[in-house]
């Protein structure tokens, strides 16, 4: 066949057409919804240290979940954003890095935070927007961040942290770090234009970043299929963009273990940059404010429950004499206690200061900023009724 | 007439709007059967079927690319992004493209029917990304047109007439008074015309103006203010661009004071604008300065969301400064 040298392509003399059919990408999975291993799977580097710590941070998070849905029920909280059914696609997908490499979250990746260690007292402190929260109560519900933790702070828009990932990994490439960048997102903001600018930047600039998409069947009510995309997912536009790309099941730990730990191999090592595709469904709505019986049934959402990440561990690890019953129950109870107290505690913390109100906007406060705070302080010492949260400690 | 909320006034124009012409559709982030986040486009989808009224892509740019095609085309386009705090990635196709379609192909082409419907402003616990009011940074867009409702009668009026304008047109929906707001609509087609403030509530000492959801703050403001004595002029200014000065000076040149409320930050907001304006055309005639109240000069936030908020206490104590002055 011959070649044109200069597009560096294959010369053919036929029309010769490619369509969504021309490559198929499989889904990687290690463990089997019956909580068995697939015989002969190559497996991820693990021990028992390893998968106790997912699956305890795993428990943590539904049990977290639980009570904040029932918090925002009972009006504590204004919002929340549940990450039920996607545990092991954050935590295991942490698990996999090194606690320095960077996470980029999207906003439903509290399982990421909570393996890095962020405390139940920090989960808290932000949901209640008070003045302890690392963030200043600025942001809503959810919207975690941690310096120390190597976890950016969330940002609503959707889409907008993919190329900002694309230029912190290249910043860690040229600074020599050995670190790289996780970026998670969903499938729906795979459609913003943010996506495909990241990951084309990141194939011609070769830097240690991994891209992990979880496709969980939703954008709030729009389906995947056919409503979010023609094609087979996410995953081949990895190829397009000439990357190294991998579709994983989603809830199964061990396969998002043993893609992550390559693509952090392939991502630091050779500055490769990885698009994972995991496979998953949201099992809650998808905030506090949806409610998914509007838009699916409920024999689809009981399919989904049988592949349920959590269980499907419990199985195993149950099998393997890593985790009894009583263990699975004093760890909920322990963990419920916990929540609750922090909840408590939290609750009772007040909100910032006034003056944080014009903090960060600058490194410093501008004068008119300054001028701006004291005309309104001024406003509430007239009214301190009216703004009952900051009139109490004004001055 | 029917008793109906903003909401249902929205969908009720919608509905008009696509039973009155075969290439009127709609369309956004889940607004297909499900009817939307906020539910303006319910039973669109059932009625006029899925391809009228259509989920799209989570993409905005997307979205308003493929709204401007659609609308060179000669259909009518009406797109909703989620909430106004999204719209920035639509902003090329927008500011550079909606904008500027007819004038730089000499009226060759254009896209006059385009409309954007998109939720704004706060008041809902949505800190920084579900609460911002960013009608000024496409006030700056020669070949816009800005519109804002203040309640149901006036969003079913201003979208019929939105979405038949010869223009692209912006139509920024007060999202805290979707349900809040409610009262009698007529079932029946009907136009509120753009370009044309309304006079509110006639007075004579002080005119305060003001747009969207800020109506209710500067209403209550105003009851207040009367109290002490004081005869207020209200006026809602509809549409922020292209905007009534001919309505507004007239009312200032009568009463000498203006107070001009918005919800966005003070620096390079709208009220800015008319503010500039109006000591220009009425210069001789005012008895104080012109006052904004408006947010300050942060993110929007939201632990702070009522301190920060152009409240009718903020907005009635401008007007018994401007009194007093």
């Amino acid at each position: 066949m011959a070649k044109d040298k200069k597009h560096n392509t294959e010369i053919v003399t036929k029309p010769q057409w490619f369509d969504g059919e021309s490559v198929t990408i499989p889904m990687l999975q290690i463990l089997k919804e019956d909580g068995s291993f697939h015989k002969g799977a190559d497996m991820p580097e693990y021990d028992k240290d390893l998968i106790v710590k997912i699956h305890d941070t795993m428990q943590f998070i539904r049990t977290l979940d639980e009570r904040m849905i029932a918090a925002q029920r009972q009006g504590r909280i204004s919002f929340y954003l549940a990450s039920r059914g996607e545990e092991a696609e954050s935590v295991a997908s942490a698990a996999a890095l090194d606690d320095g490499d960077m996470i980029m979250g999207q906003y439903r990746e509290q399982g990421a935070l909570a393996y890095r260690g962020f405390t139940v007292e920090q989960f808290m402190n932000q949901l209640f927007s008070n003045e302890k929260d690392l963030g200043k109560g600025r942001q809503m519900p959810v919207h975690y961040g941690c310096a120390d933790l190597n976890f950016m702070t969330i940002s609503s828009p959707l889409g907008t942290q993919i190329p900002q990932a694309t230029g912190y990994a290249f910043g860690q490439k040229m600074d020599k770090t050995g670190k790289c960048t996780i970026c998670y997102f969903g499938e729906g903001a795979a459609s913003e234009g943010d996506f495909h600018a990241a990951l084309n930047m990141a194939s011609v600039y070769k830097v240690p970043v991994i891209f992990f998409c979880r496709n969980n069947g939703y954008a709030i009510s729009t389906p995947s299929q056919g409503e979010q995309y023609g094609g087979d997912g996410i995953a081949p536009r990895g190829i397009g963009y000439g990357m190294k790309t991998i579709r994983i099941d989603g809830n199964d730990v061990f396969a998002v273990l043993r893609a992550t730990q390559e693509a952090r191999r392939l991502a630091v090592e050779e500055n490769e940059p990885v698009l994972i595709e995991a496979m998953s469904y949201r099992m809650s709505g998808h905030s506090t404010s949806d409610d998914p019986t509007g838009y699916r049934t409920r024999e689809e959402e009981d399919d989904w429950k049988v592949k349920d990440p959590l269980d499907r561990l419990q199985k195993w690890m149950m099998n393997e004499g890593w985790l009894d019953k009583d263990h699975v129950e004093e760890h909920h109870a322990e963990v419920k206690a916990k929540v609750l107290a922090a909840l408590k505690e939290a609750e009772k913390v007040p909100a910032p200061h006034i003056d944080e109100l014009i903090n960060d906007v600058y490194d410093e406060p501008t004068p008119l900023l300054k001028e701006q705070l004291e005309e309104l302080k001024e406003h509430i010492r007239k009214y301190p009724d009216a703004y009952p949260k900051t009139s109490g400690r004004i001055d | 007439m029917a008793k109906m909320n903003l909401l249902q006034a929205i969908n009720s124009a919608l509905d008009l709007a696509m039973a009155k012409h075969d290439n009127v559709y709609s369309f956004g982030e889940d607004t297909g059967g499900f009817g939307g986040v906020f539910r303006a486009t319910s039973g669109l989808t059932e009625k006029y079927g899925k391809h009228r009224n259509f989920n799209t892509p989570l993409v905005e740019q997307g979205i308003i690319g493929f709204a401007n095609g659609l609308a060179s085309q000669g259909s009518y386009a009406v797109a909703e992004i989620q909430f106004g705090d999204y719209i920035f990635p639509a902003f090329d196709q927008i500011v550079n493209e909606s904008a500027k379609f007819r004038y730089r192909s000499g009226n060759e082409f254009d896209v006059g029917g385009l409309t954007i419907r998109t939720p704004y402003g706060g008041g809902i616990a949505g800190g920084h990304y579900h609460s911002q009011s960013p009608e000024a940074y496409f006030a700056h867009t020669p070949g816009m047109k800005i519109v804002t409702p203040r309640n149901p009668y006036e969003a079913k009026g201003l979208l019929l007439s939105a979405i038949f304008d010869k223009n692209p047109v912006l139509f920024m929906e007060p999202k805290r008074l979707y349900r809040a707001s409610t009262g009698e609509v007529p079932e029946e087609e009907y136009t509120i015309p753009l370009g044309k403030a309304d006079v509110v509530k006639e007075g004579t000492d002080i005119t305060v103006l003001g747009w969207g959801a800020q109506m209710e703050m500067t209403e209550k403001a105003v009851e207040k203010a009367e109290e002490d004595g004081v005869s207020c002029e209200v006026i809602d200014l509809r549409t922020i661009l292209p905007w009534d000065v001919e309505t507004v000076t007239q009312s200032v040149l009568k009463t000498g004071r203006l107070v001009i409320s918005q919800e966005a930050p003070i620096t390079g907001g709208f009220a800015s604008e008319i503010a500039a304006t109006v000591q220009d055309k009425c210069f001789l005639y005012l008895e104080s300065p012109i006052a904004r109240v408006s947010g300050i000069d942060v993110p929007y936030p939201l632990c702070h969301e009522k301190e920060y908020m152009a409240d009718h206490l903020k907005i009635y104590e401008a007007i018994k400064r401007s009194m007093n002055y």
